[in-house]
């Protein structure tokens, strides 16, 4: 067995920072919907905020990185190899079949992955971020003639329904990137160690 | 010049600034430093005085301008000309839900008059010496108004239900005045209704010397303010009303020479008073929410109960002796037959409105629907509207008598010494043709009785603005920000926390379908792989 490094320092960083902030994020965003009551109001909206500006700082610094190193292209969704993969999980990995997809530096998301993760990156992510940075703001423009074209019921609507698109991928990415490797946790160990070990 | 007599002409100089200090005249102990005319000097006072009016003719001889002020003071004049919604109001055109209105009442009504012998319609709103100076410059404390005596104190020892009422040394008193206080506005204001605390519920008799708990501005060892000290006065006018309240001030913290918002929270304390903090929230919810929602977070908290419920249907009840039944229940009238039947609370929770200032009135012959609760007032003000705020109302419920022909409400004789007066003949239909009579000579109204009455629900509201709690005792976010918060019949504004798209229970079935699903495939992949160890082995 030999050990090939999928991710680098900065992924890694990147992939445990957004962790931290997202699960944060979640859990101070559903107190202040009204879905708990774990946490002071006060405080859930204060932290709620704090991690959101530093999630969007995270965020932009990484869309630079991924600019600049080119790494962009990990997440352009393509068709081909699809229904294997899809095929895969519906079937053959309960029977024992083979991944039809190996993991490299330079094609480190399988198919299914890029469709997930661009479709967070280009639909839930955004619309989390404008529809929260139109909420934290809404004192700035409700005055204008956006407060009259935009009820901030619909703006708060839009960012609860995101929230849900957002716990239905992080459900689903849980479960498969940290359940589905060879062995099984092996994806969540290369997330961590940057290596993943290669079967030969 | 030597060297001595030099020093000599020095100590001469120095010598008047050599006083021994217990050489400094003492001030008189009793001088009122607070001002500079010593009542208890001026031979007009000396008295003896048989009337109130004889002390106010002793007061004009020197304020010579003081009565025609009080003369154009809602104290005096029981009228306001409501800009906004070009309805006259005061006591002598408003209803209310608890003792209706004054229309054939007035001896009793004017006993929180600022005026002697308000006793009927005939009564001259010209006359200076009608005014009466004591009742709000008294401070022995022994200056009362006779309940019954049309705003005379009593001049001789007298009973009145149970408790005796007794006649002030007038000269005295006169002799003793100063600045109005907390015990002299609260003479009439705390005992609105009828009653110490029955009307208002954050204004009562708690407030002569609150703890700090209860209002952090009146806490004697503490601000200490008087009702004065917000509720300024300039030529025996004041600031505040009930009819039109400064509900969005906008000229800040209260300069001298430049516009002033008194008695509003926001001309003491501006109108960005709280830590930004990383959001200025709060700062942001004050554009839109009066100070009062947060931080009057309960009404009745001195230990006096608030009226919650008059309901004068009931009322009538008399024992063997003609006398009116009463009932009490923990130390509170619950029934009375004078009057219909009560309910009260202590502590209680204010309801919320949008409220722009102003308050709209339902008068005599204004048209009403019996078939749902009649707003005797209510607070103007759309939500979102400029202006408009989130405003702690005491709503008072009552149960009084209308019009069933021309659905408006009525006003019934109450208090009086010929038996039209329901509280001598005890029959309605006299009552209130005689109040409604009266109501129309004075031009009170030109509606008409038909003759035909019953009783009708009503509800009045309120205003909170006092009791203001420390700040630790203020509201907090979730009060408002939940399911079942204090704002959770507010409409028009989405509140976070409260508020939920009706489709929402079908982004938690597609969180719960996914977790199923996951659970379920691996539950599966965990089933199948021990069976194929097991066959393996």
């Amino acid at each position: 067995m030999s050990k090939v490094r999928i991710f680098t320092l900065f992924e890694r960083f990147w992939h445990w920072a957004q962790t931290i902030l997202i699960f944060g994020l979640l859990f101070t965003g559903l107190a202040l919907h009204g879905s708990h009551g774990l946490m002071a109001y006060d405080t859930a909206l204060q932290v709620h905020i704090v991690m959101a500006l530093s999630l969007i700082g995270l965020w932009a610094f990484a869309i630079f990185w991924h600019v600049v190193t080119g790494e962009w292209r990990q997440y352009v969704p393509t068709h081909r190899g699809l229904p294997a993969v899809m095929m895969y999980y519906a079937y053959g990995i309960f029977s024992g079949e083979a991944k039809p997809f190996v993991t490299s530096p330079s094609s480190k998301h399988n198919p299914l992955q890029r469709l997930a993760y661009f479709g967070f990156k280009a639909a839930i992510a955004p619309a989390l971020w404008v529809s929260g940075l139109l909420l934290l703001t809404y004192v700035a423009w409700k005055g204008t003639f956006m407060g009259d074209l935009l009820p901030l019921a619909w703006v708060a609507y839009a960012h609860v329904a995101a929230t849900f698109a957002l716990m239905v991928f992080l459900i689903g990415h849980i479960y498969m990137a940290s359940t589905t490797g060879h062995p099984w946790y092996a994806y969540l160990k290369s997330m961590v160690t940057g290596y993943q070990e290669e079967r030969k | 010049m030597s060297i001595r007599s030099g020093l000599l002409i020095l100590s001469l100089v120095l010598l008047p600034l050599q006083i021994p200090a217990d050489e400094i005249p003492a001030l008189p102990a009793e001088t009122s430093l607070s001002s500079t005319a010593d009542h208890r000097k001026f031979e007009q006072l000396a008295g003896p005085f048989h009337s109130g009016p004889e002390v106010t003719r002793a007061c004009l001889e020197c304020h010579t301008e003081a009565a025609l002020q009080v003369h154009r003071s809602i104290h005096w004049t029981w009228r306001f000309e409501q800009p906004e919604t070009g309805q006259t109001l005061g006591k002598r055109f408003a209803l209310n839900n608890l003792c209706q209105g004054i229309a054939g009442s007035y001896e009793r009504c004017s006993s929180c008059h600022v005026g002697y012998g308000w006793e009927d319609e005939h009564f001259d709103f010209t006359a200076q010496d009608r005014v009466d100076c004591l009742v709000c410059h008294d401070t022995t404390g022994t200056y009362v108004k006779f309940p019954t005596g049309a705003g005379h104190p009593p001049y001789e020892d007298t009973p009145f239900r149970g408790r005796l009422f007794k006649a002030p040394d007038l000269a005295h008193v006169a002799r003793h005045v100063g600045r109005s206080s907390r015990e002299t506005c609260g003479t009439c204001h705390f005992e609105g209704g009828g009653g110490d605390a029955v009307k208002h519920g954050d204004l009562d008799s708690s407030l002569l010397a609150p703890p700090r708990h209860v209002d952090v501005h009146m806490d004697p060892d503490g601000l200490n303010f008087s009702c004065a000290t917000c509720h300024e006065f300039t030529g025996h006018i004041q600031q505040g009303s009930r009819y039109q309240l400064k509900a969005a001030p906008e000229a800040g913290v209260a300069v001298p020479g430049r516009e002033s918002d008194r008695p509003a929270c926001q001309s003491c304390h501006g109108t960005a008073p709280h830590d930004t903090g990383i959001h200025n929230k709060l700062n942001q919810h004050a554009e839109f929410i009066a100070c009062q929602t947060c931080h009057v977070p309960a009404i009745a908290r001195g230990g006096l109960p608030t009226k919650t419920l008059w309901d004068w249907s009931v009322a009538g009840r008399r024992d063997e002796q003609g006398r009116p039944v009463v009932e009490m229940e923990d130390g509170l009238v619950v029934y009375d037959g004078m009057k219909g039947a009560f309910q009260w609370e202590e502590n209680l929770v204010p309801e919320y409105r949008w409220f722009d200032g102003n308050m709209h009135y339902t008068l005599l012959g204004d048209p009403i629907d019996p078939a749902v609760p009649v707003p005797v007032n209510r607070p103007l003000g759309e939500p979102g509207q400029p202006g408009a705020r989130i405003w702690p109302f005491k709503i008072m419920a009552g149960r009084q008598p209308y019009d069933t022909h021309y659905n408006t409400l009525l006003v019934a004789h109450l208090f009086g010494r010929d038996e039209n007066a329901f509280w001598r003949g005890y029959d309605w239909d006299a009552a209130l043709a005689s109040g409604m009579a009266t109501a129309r000579r004075t031009g009170q109204t030109e509606a008409g009785f038909s003759g035909e009455y019953g009783f009708v629900d009503t509800r009045m509201y309120w205003p909170v603005n006092h009791m203001v709690a420390p700040r630790e005792d203020a509201l907090n976010c979730e009060s408002c920000h939940g399911v079942d918060g204090r704002l959770a019949d507010l409409p028009g504004v989405y509140i976070p926390g409260r508020d939920r798209h009706p489709w929402e229970p079908f982004g938690w079935l597609a969180v719960w379908l996914t977790l199923l699903s996951v659970v379920a495939h691996g539950l599966g992949r965990y089933l199948i792989h021990r069976r194929r160890m097991r066959g393996a082995a």
